[in-house]
């Protein structure tokens, strides 16, 4: 078993006529998620390549028994497009959008758990399941099936790690982007409980970054309730602080969110942190 | 005059407050419990962070919005008049955070602080106060233009700005442009470990635009300090092609005598390496290796 997603995922994707949208749905399709449709308002009726496009999430999910959604809507329309997604039915929300106004997200983050609908991202890469499902933008070819889980904050430097693993033959269970925001709906947290049960996984590598405490939070889960072996890569060692690093929440401010917490915590939870993301795969072998 | 390296421009003069008393207050959001809180001390006039440090027990947070909805006004005033034995602050400090909380939401801040919030004889007064905002709140309020400090950045961090690339200064010898901000943070941190130093952060950012590249270089190329320019390309969205199509149309534009090291890998890698060779260039595909080439360029050219 992989997590979030597998092959029987059904998938649509709001914003699927955009300029993003209809490319990546494309190339999830490709990748053999099954992609059943899209959304757009006001282009109900039409066709993306093969797939067809509804007006409203609602509609979309009652001719297409969709679950999950993938939002590639511009910031401005996101949080309307993700809570018609979790009014509608859809159970697993990713958003890949970036810009997204913080306060905008904390009162999505708290109607998403009222209405216990999970939401990835936003700002991220999105979700893959090697071989069986791909709901996000990240090159599925780099990915090998296998019992490695990789939890990230991160996009490209998600990929540098899976690709290092591939190379050594090191397939992955699961990888999620969580994204790169200060807030996101869901955690590192979450996914490891998650990670921990599912019998695909038996290693999982957690890439974090400068700024917040979730690092933090995910080194006390891991003491008390982890039991499989986590090895950790933190980026922003390097970073000036009060300076956002490229993602709006990678930011040491005020004394809070460096590197060197994050990676102390995860030490004493027991976890190998290693210093650069190509020594990886061989911290995983020991 | 110069605070911290600053040059003094301005300097702001106001009417002597008899005060009497310092407090704290602030609006802001807690990334660990995803809610917006009021911060109130009645140990005001230093930094909030010391407080935190020497007086924890002195500062007093209460919930505006979080998982239980939204707090009333009603229940902000009770939690006022339970904390702090001072009249005043129970008087007079409802309406003056219930409004700094209004702030904060209408305008998308990520702080709203008035620190020292006075108690003199004629009542509250906001002696000093301090508002952030959102960067990704800033498009929805174009009144807030006017706000905008370009002394906060330096001038190469205003110019990438403008360009769209996420850009920031560091003080090193070697120019780095690397996709995407997780990468280019661990580039840096590698760079420090293999004994260079970076002398930026740049995100070139997921599309896969040549000018991009072209205006990244030109902004790396004002930096007298350089020594080197390490680029690092995990193609994803981005393609490689595109990048090797920028590095060869900087490398026409403009005068560069520096010495650059390529990776790229990814999505059209070889297409895009083929483009750099048939140019004279050439790319490795380890970052380890490209960042200790970097490096000895660097380092090595100094030394000799």
């Amino acid at each position: 078993m992989s997590i979030l997603i597998d092959e029987h995922t059904r998938v649509i994707a709001q914003g699927i006529t955009g300029r993003d949208g209809s490319f990546h749905a494309r190339q999830m399709l490709e990748y053999g998620t099954q992609v059943v449709g899209g959304v757009t308002p006001g282009k109900g009726g039409q066709t993306a390549g093969t797939l067809p496009v509804f007006d409203t999430v609602a509609e979309a999910v009652n001719k297409t028994g969709a679950q999950c959604s993938i939002i590639f809507v511009p910031a401005k329309f996101a949080t309307d497009a993700i809570r018609e997604a979790a009014e509608s039915g859809i159970s697993l929300i990713v958003c890949i959008t970036e810009g997204i106004p913080v306060l905008s997200m904390v009162e999505l983050y708290h109607e998403l758990r009222r209405k216990k609908v999970r939401l990835i991202g936003p700002n991220c890469p999105g979700i893959i399941s090697p071989d069986k499902c791909k709901v996000g933008i990240m090159p599925g070819h780099i990915h090998k099936p296998g019992v490695v889980g990789v939890i990230s904050r991160s996009g490209t430097l998600t990929y540098e790690v899976v690709y290092g693993l591939t190379e050594k033959k090191m397939g992955q269970s699961t990888c999620i982007g969580i994204g790169g925001d200060p807030i996101v709906g869901t955690g590192y947290v979450e996914l490891l409980e998650m990670f921990e049960k599912d019998e695909q996984t038996e290693a999982i590598v957690l890439i974090g970054e400068i700024g917040g405490a979730e690092e933090e939070k995910a080194a006390s889960f891991i003491k008390t309730s982890v039991h499989k072996k986590v090895v950790a890569f933190i980026s922003g060692r390097t970073a000036p602080p009060e300076k956002r690093m490229g993602h709006a929440g990678a930011i040491v401010s005020g004394g809070k969110g460096g590197a060197e917490s994050k990676i102390r915590a995860l030490q004493q939870a027991g976890v190998i942190v290693v210093d650069r993301p190509d020594q990886i795969p061989d911290a995983i072998k020991v | 005059m110069t605070v911290k390296d600053f040059p003094v421009k301005q300097i702001l003069v106001t009417e002597l407050l008899g005060i009497q008393a310092e407090y704290y207050a602030s609006i802001t959001v807690e990334r660990d419990s995803k809610e917006i809180v009021l911060i109130v001390s009645e140990a005001g006039g230093m930094d909030i962070e010391d407080i935190a440090e020497k007086m924890p027990q002195l500062i007093r947070t209460f919930t505006m919005y979080g998982a239980g909805g939204e707090s009333s006004a009603d229940e902000l005033s009770k939690w006022l008049s339970s904390s702090f034995r001072d009249k005043i602050i129970r008087d007079q400090g409802p309406a003056i955070m219930w409004n700094m909380h209004k702030l904060f939401r209408d305008k998308d801040c990520s702080l709203v602080e008035i620190n020292p919030l006075a108690v003199t004889a004629d009542g509250l007064v906001a002696a000093d106060a301090k508002i952030v905002f959102d960067d990704n709140g800033v498009p929805g309020h174009p009144e807030l233009d006017r706000f905008q400090n370009p002394e906060e950045f330096t001038a190469d961090e205003l110019e990438a700005r403008r360009a769209g690339l996420s850009f920031v200064s560091l003080t090193g010898e070697i120019g780095c442009m690397v996709n995407g901000a997780g990468l280019a943070m661990a580039t840096m941190d590698c760079t420090k470990l293999q004994g260079g130093s970076p002398a930026n952060f740049l995100d070139v950012g997921g599309s896969s635009n040549p000018d991009k590249v072209l205006n990244a270089m030109r902004i790396l190329l004002k930096n007298e300090q350089l020594k080197a320019i390490l680029i690092n390309i995990f193609g994803g969205i981005t393609r490689c092609d595109d990048v090797a199509e920028g590095i060869i149309l900087a490398r026409e534009k403009l005068d560069i005598t520096l010495p650059i090291v390529i990776r790229l890998i990814g999505t059209n890698d070889r297409k895009g390496r083929k483009m750099l060779s048939d140019a004279g260039l050439t790319a490795v595909e380890n970052m380890t290796d490209a960042i200790s080439k970097a490096v000895n360029l660097a380092t090595g050219g100094a030394r000799r």
